[in-house]
């Protein structure tokens, strides 16, 4: 009833080709953004922030950046969290020896060692195809993580080969460390999220990320229509990684504050980005948020029901998260390959034509 | 002879042993996808609900005890019996092709004619959900399991080696034991392959699938059995694992040792999963030992995979895999 696209004129071309060109759809992304910034701050405490919010964003950012690889450019990585792991590192290393620059920056920096990182590993995506190239970044996994691990000047030579993300200001706010305040963290990766969605649906809708899907469905077939599959194939990786190098920063220096790489970016990691774009939607910036949520999500509400509702031993809970993410993978793959984000399509599309079904 | 030299033959030895075990699992891996073109990333988690459910089954444990206890709040945990190995390994077997039809009738038939990369992802959640499964039913402590394989030092090349270069080689029992056993097996297997009925129309599936199907082989057979074997594949490849390192989470990560094999190898080539086996084994023992020291160790993690997509790099379809022929 509201959801129509009847009597809303684009005068412009402008107006014609906007993210939203449905009305409703514009005015739902104003009002989430307003929930967002301007409500969910006075709303929340330091458990909803550690156990909700700040997971969601900043799996979000990972999983766009694996998604624009993945679900746009069609090459499976299974590297994520080896790249998750750059982003860390070049943030607390760049933190640590320049403690005067502004936290935005090293960030910024760290996305772009990572972007660097994963162009020299995105290099034999042009020899090698399918899941061939998902185990060679697989060797981009485990040599990272090797790297990090065994290479001293990684952790500044500390003894217990951490890494701590020592206390940073922005505006005199301190949003890493010890000290910091909820709202004041949930925003500062809130704001990154935000542009990162908006820069990715925006590459992605544009001439790059035509090329992009062009070489996913058949590369062959794109280089004859004159897409430059070395091109096409490298930014895809470089674009990816930035993001999801931006993720590992702020996982490591806002959410986390204390790392130890083999255990927070291992293997696990890279399945756990790939099963939220696989459930969320490959190929949909919506879809990465959704996957991101539900992922986030489902480990606390099994956490809730069975550990505190019924009293369950944790580690019965744990393997029954295992059996119910790789039930719902194989369940979302045979019945919407799609993801969450198709679910919202169907429903969307249902909705214009409501109450009336023809 | 200087000492380094006979150290590294020695090292080169243990690792042609750790290479067989790789290519065990890779074996598995190779039978899949030559069969149906799905690229198994569960194998490794076989092996592992594999040996869990055979030292399960052997030592009486209640299968899913945790769970009744933490519902009904009983306190079973064990039958009270103790079975022989073979009747353990019998029964498991029973259980891996009651999983391999399981897995046919309720995922893979309904995933038909998708691509090969969809396939392969719904094998990654496959193997979490066996992996939550194998830790429900039996626990996730780290068991022992012993059907009674020889372990500890072979004395008899501890000596014969001493006596010719004053330095007893240490080679396990247990790996000569499974370097018989792999190559019982994949000689079983190629006779299988070759001669026998099913065989043929295992190789006719692999070749073309409705080419097989025109002439009457039964695909969903063929598929069910080819799981089957898979799965005894990777309970002989849980049993050495299993019995040289307890059964534990870890043995699940042998199937990442196997995907570099598989590339090296080619992923569709019996002779391939063996000799790229080999290769990485002694490769990544005989460079943990020469370089290793010089860049801090534990290069074992990698090295296979590095290696690997250095290879593939120059030829994409592996040492011995078929040409990949692209058409649009």
């Amino acid at each position: 009833m509201f959801y129509r696209e009847a009597g809303d004129f684009s005068t412009t071309y402008r107006e014609d080709s906007q993210t939203f060109p449905i009305k409703f759809d514009r005015y739902r992304y104003y009002a989430v953004l307003i929930i967002a910034f301007a409500i969910i701050p006075f709303l929340l405490n330091d458990y909803w922030v550690n156990a909700i919010f700040l997971p969601f964003l900043i799996y979000s950012i990972a999983a766009i950046g694996l998604n624009i690889l993945t679900g746009y450019c069609g090459q499976v990585s299974l590297g994520t969290g080896g790249f998750m792991a750059v982003g860390a590192y070049a943030t607390y290393k760049l933190m640590t020896a320049f403690p005067e620059v502004s936290m935005v920056v090293h960030i910024l920096l760290a996305g772009g060692v990572t972007a660097f990182v994963g162009v020299l590993f995105g290099l034999p995506s042009l020899r090698i195809k399918g899941f061939y190239l998902a185990v060679a970044t697989l060797a981009a996994q485990f040599f990272l993580v090797w790297l990090f691990n065994r290479v001293p000047w990684f952790y500044n030579y500390s003894a217990s080969g951490q890494i701590n993300s020592p206390e940073r200001t922005l505006f005199g706010i301190p949003i890493t460390g010890a000290n910091t305040e909820p709202w004041a963290v949930y925003l500062f990766c809130l704001v990154f999220v935000t542009i990162s969605a908006v820069v990715a649906r925006n590459l992605t809708r544009g001439a790059m990320g035509r090329k992009w899907m062009a070489i996913r469905d058949m590369d062959i077939a794109a280089e004859i229509i004159g897409v430059n599959p070395l091109t096409a194939k490298l930014s895809a990786f470089a674009i990816s990684s930035f993001f999801v190098g931006v993720s590992g920063a702020l996982f490591f220096s806002v959410y986390l504050g204390a790392v130890e790489v083999g255990e927070v970016f291992g293997i696990n990691k890279s399945f756990l980005v790939l099963f939220m774009i696989i459930i969320g939607g490959l190929g949909s910036i919506f879809g990465s948020f959704a996957g991101a949520a539900f992922l986030v999500l489902l480990p606390v509400l099994l956490k809730n029901v069975l550990v505190t509702g019924l009293g369950w031993p944790t580690d019965l809970a744990a393997h029954l998260e295992f059996m119910i993410v790789g039930f719902l993978i194989i369940v979302f793959l045979i019945v919407e390959p799609h993801g969450i984000a198709q679910l919202w399509r169907v429903a969307k599309e249902k909705l214009r034509l409501w109450p009336f079904p023809h | 002879m200087p000492d380094q030299l006979i150290y590294a033959i020695e090292v080169f030895f243990n690792g042609l042993m750790a290479g067989v075990l790789y290519a065990l699992v890779a074996l598995g891996f190779v039978l899949i996808y030559k069969a149906s073109g799905i690229f198994n990333y569960a194998q490794g988690v076989m092996a592992l609900f594999a040996a869990m459910t055979l030292v399960g089954v052997m030592e009486g444990q209640v299968p899913f005890a945790h769970l009744i206890n933490a519902v009904l709040g009983t306190k079973v945990h064990h039958f009270g019996w103790h079975l022989p190995a073979l009747v353990g390994i019998v029964s498991t077997v029973l259980v891996m092709v009651v999983l391999a039809w399981l897995v046919q009738r309720v995922i893979f038939k309904h995933l038909v004619g998708q691509e090969p990369i969809i396939l392969f992802m719904a094998t990654i959640g496959l193997a979490y959900f066996m992996e939550g499964l194998g830790d429900m039913m039996w626990g996730s402590e780290i068991k022992k399991l012993d059907v009674g394989l020889p372990q500890g030092i072979n004395l008899w090349i501890d000596e014969a080696t001493y006596n010719i270069f004053d330095y007893g080689f240490f080679i396990d029992n247990l790996d000569i034991v499974a370097t018989i056993i792999a190559i019982t097996l994949v000689g079983s297997l190629v006779i299988f392959a070759q001669y026998t009925k099913e065989g043929r129309a295992m190789r006719a599936v692999a070749d073309d699938h409705q080419a097989a199907l025109s002439v009457g082989v039964s695909l969903n057979f063929i598929w069910i059995m080819v799981w089957s074997v898979a799965g005894f594949v990777a309970l002989v490849a849980g049993i050495m694992w299993g019995t040289k390192s307890g059964v534990q989470f870890s043995l699940s990560l042998i199937a990442l040792k196997a995907l570099p094999v598989l590339m090296l190898g080619g992923f569709t080539s019996i002779p391939g999963a063996i000799v790229g086996g080999l290769i990485i084994g002694v490769g990544e023992k005989l460079f943990e030992f020469l370089v290793g020291p010089l860049i801090g160790g534990a290069t074992e993690n990698w090295f296979a995979y590095v290696l690997a997509l250095l290879l593939l790099v120059f030829r994409p379809q592996g040492l011995f895999g078929e040409k990949i022929i692209e058409r649009v």
